[in-house]
């Protein structure tokens, strides 16, 4: 499972992306490597009180060594809405498993249980824990009720921007574009929105396939006349054709809010 | 049929920024009267309701997952439960929360000192058998001295055993650290349905064993009581108490007699476990105190009768405290749980 789905009284069900075990070691390679600076500054202070106080210098060294890595867990977590610095670099975020806020207890419970899921040396039990379980969870989240996610940082969507406001030849055949919108189904629209989404992302090679692919099947659902298209690049149509899909009245002229 | 997206693009964005606006200033900890409380509740559900609309009507991932997004931030929020609001009170904690969480689970409590004891009677059992048993069984070197020669080196130093190596503070952050740290591991293997808790309970309970059954063999059972009794009566309460904490997360995970699933049941006993952990470390920083800073003193310093004394009226009230405190019939808060007090040793249905 990669996603989790909350069903909210309402009635609504939204999902929130699960972390995979690589994302979350590279989180906590970054944690630990802020635990080891915060020790070793740590140390550094020990060592200029041992001059003054060596008995308090001694106390404060074995008791920092053991509460350091747990309360900078806990602290950054509940701090920081589930974030470590390590977290948040990578994007990751630890959450109640029922789309709640965190509770203490919460925090407290996963960050202790690191000790079970160091087992038997560097996180073998808490990684095999997230690779087997449903909700990609390692020993302390199962038992506090949390998973980590990815923190979805989605743009707000704006068609303007991506399929432009140029003049678009195939609105002067109301009848056919209406057709178009009646034969074309959801699925194969978001696809071709998809496509224009992603085209940067796509090598130029791939792209023009894909484009000339989308291409060819639009013309399969319905044929304009060929003074329209003639002359018209493969994207471009596409790119009409997801106007006149999700811009049924074809009004691009107003002011974005 | 395809949705007029742009249409609801237009008509839905306005709500959303001013959604997300409001989630920005909650979540920097922000607070809302009533109009604002109100007016967010109804921008979660217009959100809601164009999120359901998209899923209805056409499948667009872009615009979905920012809904999503938008959707899942306000849940959390307007969810959110009433306890999370409640300011932490130290002596409310300790006076009624941490004795309280300790009576609800009281059997597995009673169940980790069985264990320890029958670890402790097969160390005991195994060092008066096989004497040679006592290199495998006693921690911390106690196998490399006998006892006597041990209390002959202690009687003769001034200040005790010198353990300290830097000094009585150093070696009471030591025995805090490295207690607090198993009793950590103890509590963390109850994920292992118990077991792990199982085989820390009774392995601790073979050193313990052995090393009494070594000193009282070798006739020094007054200054075993005199050097453990001090420290020993708070902190192996606490080791058992992190024996507990374990054995009520196993509990949980078998899930016997509990028809919650298992999320439910983890987190009905989460709050508690934490109280119970909790306990153990304050009482680890005590103990730790103790034994550095009088345990390792003796005779002709400290008198054994006196230490004995020491320990058995801190095992008495600290008895006293987990059986009695906040036993009180006033009104029962949330993070108490809710036990009966006049039946404190039985555990939660």
């Amino acid at each position: 499972m990669t996603h989790l789905r909350i069903r909210t009284p309402e009635g609504v069900e939204f999902s929130l992306q699960l972390a995979g075990p690589v994302s979350r070691a590279l989180a906590l390679l970054a944690d630990s490597a802020v635990v080891w600076c915060a020790t070793s500054v740590l140390g550094s202070i020990v060592q200029a009180l041992r001059w003054v106080a060596p008995d308090t210098a001694g106390t404060a060294m074995f008791v920092g060594m053991l509460v350091m890595p747990f309360a900078y867990g806990m602290a950054m977590e509940w701090f920081n809405r589930g974030q470590t610095l390590g977290k948040r670099v990578f994007g990751l975020r630890v959450v109640d498993a029922q789309g709640l806020k965190l509770r203490p207890s919460q925090v407290v419970l996963r960050n202790l249980l690191r000790a079970v899921d160091f087992l038997p040396f560097l996180y073998v039990v808490g990684g095999i824990a997230t690779l087997v379980t449903r909700r990609a969870q390692r020993l302390g989240d199962v038992a506090a009720g949390t998973v980590v996610v990815r923190i979805p940082r989605p743009a707000r969507p704006d068609l303007d921007q991506l399929i432009g406001s140029r003049f678009n030849s195939l609105r002067a055949y109301p009848h056919l574009a209406a057709r178009l919108r009646q034969r074309v189904p959801a699925a194969e629209a978001a696809i071709a929105l998809q496509a224009l989404v992603r085209r940067e992302e796509i090598e130029a090679g791939p792209r023009v396939e894909l484009f000339r692919e989308l291409a060819d099947h639009f013309r399969g659902r319905v044929e304009f006349p060929a003074e329209v298209v003639d002359g018209l690049a493969d994207e471009q149509y596409v790119r009409d054709v997801v106007d006149l899909l999700y811009r049924p009245r074809g009004d691009t002229t107003r002011p974005t809010p | 049929m395809i949705l007029d997206l742009d249409r609801f693009l237009r008509e839905g964005r306005p709500h959303w920024t001013e959604l997300e606006e409001i989630l920005g200033r909650l979540e920097s900890g922000g607070v809302l009267d009533l109009a604002g409380a109100r007016r967010l509740h109804w921008l979660y559900e217009r959100a809601s309701a164009d999120l359901i609309r998209l899923g209805t009507f056409a499948s667009e991932p872009e615009t979905r997952r920012y809904l999503e997004a938008l959707v899942a931030r306000a849940y959390s929020e307007i969810h959110d439960t009433a306890a999370r609001t409640k300011r932490f009170r130290p002596l409310h904690w300790c006076r009624r929360t941490f004795p309280r969480a300790f009576r609800r689970h009281a059997a597995a409590f009673w169940l980790s000192l069985a264990i320890t004891v029958a670890g402790a009677l097969f160390g005991g059992v195994a060092t008066v058998v096989d004497p040679d048993s006592r290199h495998v069984t006693m921690p911390w070197g106690h196998d490399q001295l006998r006892p006597s020669e041990r209390v002959r080196q202690e009687e003769r130093s001034p200040r005790g055993a010198g353990k300290a190596g830097d000094g009585h503070g150093t070696f009471s952050g030591f025995l805090i650290s490295n207690n607090t740290r198993v009793s950590i591991l103890t509590m963390s293997l109850g994920m292992t349905y118990g077991i792990g808790t199982i085989v820390m309970l009774f392995y601790n309970g073979i050193g313990v064993g052995a090393i009494a059954a070594d000193y009282l063999l070798d006739g020094q059972g007054r200054f075993l009581a005199g050097w453990i009794l001090p420290h020993g009566t708070v902190e192996i309460p606490a080791i058992l108490i992190a024996g507990q904490a374990g054995l009520v997360l196993g509990h949980a995970l078998l899930g016997r007699g509990n028809n919650l699933p298992l999320s439910g049941r983890l987190r009905r006993i989460a709050p508690d476990v934490v109280t119970l952990i909790a306990g153990v470390a304050l009482l680890l920083v005590y103990a730790g105190i103790v034994e550095s800073f009088l345990s390792q003193y003796h005779e002709p310093v400290l008198p054994y009768a006196v230490k004995i004394a020491f320990g058995v009226a801190e095992l008495c009230a600290l008895s006293a405290y987990l059986a009695l405190s906040g036993r009180s019939r006033g009104p029962v808060d949330d993070d108490d749980g809710g036990d009966d007090p006049d039946q404190p040793f039985r555990q939660r249905p």
